[in-house]
């Protein structure tokens, strides 16, 4: 930035309130949208733990029968449970998101966010319903 | 409905206290007041001392911008029945410096419009008898948008992350570079870039949102700043796969 209007850039009588610490509980928005953010580390948990699964997996049947014990340890359950709870819920703002970025113009209108947002549920339901087959139905 | 509402107004002086303090005063509330016509009311026959900015009373000028009840608003444009029996809280906008009372320092904000050189680029303009740049109404609606901003500060006061890290360029700047960068007529897209690329620049955004939710003109602010982070990713892509021909 170029400082060339004359004046001073930190006046000592101008009054600057600090931000709390605790900005983002000021409004309920700024909650979600920290929520949001934290979402992501449990985001990457689970890819963490489907890799675990997938080398259980590679190592052979002891292995996995280990890994098998070991996620269902109270704690392990614990921290699955609330990473699919954070995982859902960034799913669903993400997807709310979507039409804030695609902008799409069909014959000079601007296509309504409803239809940008919905093809993503449903392609998410589709898809959790074809992996639910394949775990419960594949048995 | 009560005849008079309660307004807590935002005092700074910054000759007497080093801290803002509250002054209450009951003003009338007919149904067609907005919360300037309670300032104005208090400024003409309550206390002529209230400094505050104003211009239009319509929404146009975008100099009445102030936190009423902790809400970024336009004050020409948020009726005082709206807050029932008050009382209607008054501060200046948030994450700007105070000079006096409800009067916010605005510089900065300045600065940063026109570091996104805000004007039609051309990388070679067109001799006169050529006649002007001509646009389709498909060519307007793309940025038209966009264009309507009055430049009233709210969304700076409602973005958390220009709270924190006040080098952060800002939804309005942003909004008004995708203006111009959107505009046919328009061949400056790179230079702007430069400004926008960098690291104060649109990556300092994080999407809370609240820009667009605050915004007295349906500018989105939030989607275009999304919107260019798309692109600029997809320009990035295109560029490392074809180092030749990404940019004609």
């Amino acid at each position: 930035m170029n400082h060339d209007t004359g004046y001073t850039s930190y006046h000592p009588r101008w009054f600057r309130k600090r931000i709390s610490t605790y900005w983002w509980l000021e409004r309920r928005s700024y909650l979600v949208f920290i929520l949001r953010e934290l979402s992501s580390v449990f985001v990457a948990w689970f890819v963490l733990y489907f890799l675990l699964l997938v080398r259980a997996i590679g190592l052979g049947d002891t292995a996995y029968q280990r890994f098998l014990e070991w996620s269902a340890h109270p704690l392990l359950l614990t921290v699955n449970a609330m990473s699919l709870v954070f995982i859902v819920f960034h799913a669903i703002t993400w997807f709310n998101l979507t039409p804030a970025a695609l902008a799409v113009r069909v014959r000079g209108k601007r296509v309504p966010p409803f239809f940008i947002t919905a093809p993503n549920f449903v392609l998410w339901v589709i898809v959790s319903l074809l992996l639910a087959w394949l775990v419960v139905g594949a048995r | 409905m009560a005849d008079t509402i309660v307004m807590r107004v935002a005092r700074y002086q910054p000759e007497g206290s080093a801290e803002p303090t509250y002054d209450e005063f009951e003003v009338p509330c007919p149904r067609d007041w907005v919360v300037l016509d309670g300032l104005n009311h208090i400024k003409d026959h309550l206390d002529g001392t209230l400094s505050y900015r104003w211009s239009c009373r319509m929404g146009i000028c975008g100099s009445c911008g102030m936190t009423v009840n902790g809400e970024p608003r336009l004050t020409c444009a948020t009726f005082l029945t709206d807050y029932g029996s008050g009382p209607v809280q008054v501060e200046p906008l948030k994450n700007f410096p105070v000079v006096r009372d409800l009067v916010i320092e605005m510089t900065d904000f300045m600065q940063k419009l026109s570091a996104i050189k805000p004007w039609i680029i051309r990388e070679e303009e067109k001799p006169l008898s050529d006649g002007e740049y001509l646009q389709t109404p498909d060519e307007l609606a793309a940025y038209k948008q966009y264009s309507m901003c009055i430049n009233c500060m709210l969304c700076y006061a409602a973005c958390p992350i220009y709270g924190l890290e006040p080098e952060f360029i800002g939804p309005a700047a942003i909004a008004l570079a995708q203006r111009y960068n959107m505009d046919s007529r328009d061949q400056g897209a790179e230079v702007r870039n430069e400004v926008l690329s960098g690291h104060d620049g649109l990556w300092g955004c994080t999407f809370v949102g609240e820009c667009t939710k605050v915004c007295p003109k349906n500018v989105d602010p939030a989607g275009a700043i999304q919107r260019y982070k798309l692109s600029s990713a997809l320009d990035t892509l295109k560029s490392w796969l074809m180092p030749w021909g990404a940019r004609e």
